[in-house]
């Protein structure tokens, strides 16, 4: 694998478009090549050089290639955005959707992250060191199908409506989640370590969320109905089970209704 | 404005019957002349290339109030899927495109007319604010009449004459161009959560059956004359087994002759047939009753339709239908926007996905290609997607190439997944028909604008028309072995001049010609007794007056009048 190092160098007065700091997009080039793909600051489309010194050079292939960002990359947006393949590191913060509609490889952020990242999300990794915005995981404005597969695992925070629209992957949150939890959800997990605020599993079809904290405010469409043993992001915990929600259509599989699930930790 | 020649090119042109002969077409102040009336013209070489009118669209839904709900509550439609700025103004969107982008995909298809397809009266404003922001394309737009308060009571009571007089006043009131039906008795009967599912179920208060509605409405527009006749979206739209209603509508036109001096022979156009050709009792054994369809509508020169093709694309549907949205919505759990247009009509918004991989999907796809192809008479059979019905009008070159191309059908089938299925439920798999580009012409402009009673001013290329001429790179003498080409010709029209200006050249926008607003005025006896229930309605029953509800001079951009008079 070859690893482009890109440093913030100049950074912009505005907030940075960066959708083209992809492996896809560096693959097969050049430093040289690599600062002249197109960033926008604002509606002021220019050279990713004028910003960022780079150094090294694409490997043959996205899964080829490793991406360093240097710098205080705070207002830099969309870094692997609709990635395929290989890896990008952030080495601090970083700000909104990164990793939006990611199909594969990983990206890993040393920092925080603002909102809408690994929005629309298909596949791949996204790791995030500290906190993360809102509309973690969540689906574009307007779409009706969300994230779709891969693992987005926050140390921190995450803000609110994290995973609307959820239909399939898994969203780890190793701190607090605000209001709206997989809204609409049909399908997917989502594991909050610390507690959330309230609205979780508003309108949801189908799914998992696992809190181990507390919910500060249940919705009253979900209904308890036991005690589980469940092993979630390996370690195996006892939890409450709660099916919903039960406001919401179901869909009937071998003749059984398929509910949403909430565990709380017991 | 100057002169325009083309030349050498295969002219195909339905309503002189011109067959591809090999001719030059003569433009002079924006209308068509004859090639001895040219003193210098600039030339075009179209030779090798297929001359045709430009486009009319019978029935499109692109502007207004529903179009833009479709429009703010898809925001997905526009992402990743604008591009970039390429003309004056910004084009987005792809389902329910913005108003630019419908202009300038319509010119560079060669079209120059499009007929809205569904005006609520009340929101006639933002129809023609809309019509003004979209460029190039001339509009029109028809009023919705089946489910209106002063329509049912007039026609319960056989008020025929009163009827008109109030249709007059509304296509005035609204500037509009026909007499638009929609389920007609069933929008009004969705006030009271219900529906009129055949033509015999009468409608809730009113106590009128849509039959009656229907027939009302087809004596109206023959007591008036309008140019179009009254256009229909049948009852008990989209579901299993609706063949039947539809046939009994068709029956209704049994009897009535046209009578009008726009040159139109029909006094029914129903619109998007694909979605009331089906057989079956369940979306189970849903089946194609196209053949039955079509050979009542082959055998009745008073009829003409348009198929509503099934483009196998996500899409939104929007229609006047409201029951039927909600139904739609029930079954694929998408979202879902519903209004009620107070004394006039309703409407309904649900993103709707026909994917290749779903079997009724294919069946509709099939549908609606076995209509036109079963056609025996394609002036009066026309391409549509209902757009954005059953598909973007975007697609109409894929229709085109479906239509000419029995290996372009196959193509498309091989990635059905439900394809044994599909050939089942349907006779496209025997249908070895192709069609010429003389029928194509026939069924995109010279049919629809005789049908909409303008085939004097567009749809053809007699010297006095209008110079809307649109040249595909086609050459009929030696047709592409790959139907994509034919496609691609289509999509992106070698040349469009419209009103003698080359606005499409070589598939791109070069020039915005002014658009205009075409509108029916009717002239029609002075009747106290409608304008006192008009003065009587706005008093109790609608939350606007009728001062404001007119629409202003000012809404109405670059008009073109057609106007009858019904005194005579």
């Amino acid at each position: 694998m070859k690893t482009v190092t890109i440093t913030l160098a100049n950074p912009p007065e505005l907030y940075l478009e960066g959708q083209n700091i992809t492996p896809d997009n560096f693959a097969g080039k050049k430093a040289a090549e690599i600062a002249t793909l197109d960033v926008w600051e604002g509606k002021m489309k220019g050279p990713l050089g004028k910003y960022f010194t780079v150094e090294g050079e694409g490997g043959a292939t996205a899964a080829d290639t490793k991406i360093v960002l240097r710098g205080d990359c705070t207002r830099v947006k969309r870094i692997g955005q609709q990635m395929t393949a290989g890896e990008i590191v952030v080495e601090g913060n970083a700000d909104m959707y990164i990793g939006g509609w990611m199909k594969g490889g990983k990206i890993h952020v040393k920092g925080n992250v603002d909102s809408f990242c690994g929005i629309g999300m298909e596949g791949g990794e996204l790791i995030i060191d500290g906190n993360a915005g809102h509309h973690l995981g969540s689906s574009p404005r307007g779409e009706w199908r969300g994230m779709q597969g891969g693992l987005i695992r926050v140390a921190g925070d995450a803000g609110n409506d994290t995973a609307t629209f959820i239909n399939g992957g898994t969203i780890i949150i190793g701190g607090n989640a605000d209001i709206h939890v997989s809204t609409h959800g049909e399908g997917g997990t989502v594991i909050i370590k610390g507690d959330a605020k309230g609205r979780v599993g508003g309108q949801m079809v189908k799914g998992d969320i696992f809190v181990y904290g507390t919910i500060e405010y249940p919705l009253p469409g979900f209904q308890l109905v036991g005690e589980v043993e469940q092993e979630v992001d390996g370690a195996t915990a006892l939890f409450a089970h709660y099916i919903g929600d039960l406001g919401e259509r179901h869909p009937v599989s071998k003749g059984k209704t398929v509910y949403a699930n909430i565990y709380t930790r017991l | 404005m100057g002169e325009l020649l083309i030349r050498n090119g295969f002219v195909f042109d339905p309503l002189q019957e011109i067959k591809g002969d090999r001719m030059d077409i003569g433009i002079k102040d924006g209308k068509i002349v004859e090639t001895s009336a040219l003193k210098n013209p600039k030339a075009i070489d179209a030779a090798g290339m297929a001359v045709m009118a430009g486009g009319v669209d019978v029935h499109s839904h692109v502007v207004g109030p529903k179009v833009n709900v479709g429009r703010l509550f898809r925001p997905e439609d526009k992402l990743f899927k604008s591009p970039l700025k390429r003309c004056d103004r910004m084009e987005m969107g792809f389902s329910v495109p913005s108003t630019f982008k419908t202009g300038y995909d319509y010119a560079r298809m060669g079209y120059v007319f499009v007929n809205e397809a569904a005006m609520p009266p009340l929101h006639s404003p933002h129809v023609h604010e809309e019509i003004r922001d979209t460029p190039i394309i001339d509009n029109a737009a028809m009023p919705v009449f089946g489910n209106n308060w002063f329509t049912l009571e007039y026609l319960k009571n056989n008020e025929i004459e009163n009827n008109a007089a109030y249709t007059a006043w509304l296509l005035r009131a609204t500037r509009g161009f026909a007499i638009k039906v929609v389920n007609p008795g069933g929008t009004e009967a969705w006030g009271w959560g219900l529906n009129c599912e055949s033509i015999h179920d009468p409608v809730p208060y009113f106590d009128i059956t849509p039959a009656k509605i229907i027939t009302g409405l087809i004596e109206t527009n023959e007591f008036l004359g309008l140019p179009h006749s009254m256009h229909l979206h049948c009852n008990n739209l989209g579901n299993p087994g609706n063949y039947v209603d539809a046939l009994d509508s068709f029956k209704l036109a049994e009897g009535y002759t046209a009578k009008n001096a726009f040159g139109r022979d029909q006094v029914m156009h129903v619109t998007h047939v694909q979605f009331s050709s089906y057989g079956g009792d369940s979306w189970r054994n849903i089946d194609s009753q196209a053949k039955e369809i079509m050979d009542y509508v082959n055998a009745h020169d008073n009829i003409t339709i348009d198929i509503g093709q099934v483009t196998l694309d996500e899409t939104t549907t929007m229609t006047a239908d409201g029951p039927f949205e909600h139904q739609l919505q029930s079954l694929n759990h998408l979202k879902w926007a519903n209004t009620d247009v107070e004394l006039e009509t309703a409407a309904g918004v649900v993103p709707y996905v026909y994917s290749p991989n779903v079997k009724v999907s294919t069946i509709q796809w099939a549908i609606g290609l076995e209509l036109a192809l079963y056609s025996s008479d394609l002036m009066r059979t026309f391409i549509t997607t209902d757009h954005p019905n059953a598909g973007p009008f975007i697609r109409y070159p894929r229709v085109v190439k479906w239509l000419m191309s029995r290996a372009a059908r196959d193509e498309t089938m091989k990635t059905f997944k439900w394809l044994d299925r599909t050939i089942e439920s349907t006779t496209i798999d025997s249908i070895d028909r192709e069609l010429t580009l003389y029928e194509i012409a026939q069924m995109t402009r010279a049919g629809p604008a005789k049908a909409l009673g303008i085939s004097n001013i567009y749809g053809g290329l007699a010297p006095g028309m209008d110079a809307n001429v649109a040249i595909y790179a086609l050459n009929p003498e030696d047709m592409p072995s790959d139907p994509d080409m034919i496609e691609n010709a289509f999509a992106r029209c070698a040349y469009l001049v419209k009103d003698g200006i080359t606005t499409v050249k070589d598939g791109e926008v070069v020039a915005e010609p002014a658009k205009r607003t075409v509108w029916v005025d009717v002239k029609v006896p002075e009747n106290a007794q409608v304008q006192r229930d008009i003065y009587e309605h706005f008093l109790r029953h609608y939350s606007v007056g009728i001062e404001n509800y007119q629409l202003f001079e000012a809404h109405l951009h670059n008009p073109r009048v057609i106007e009858v008079d019904s005194t005579q």
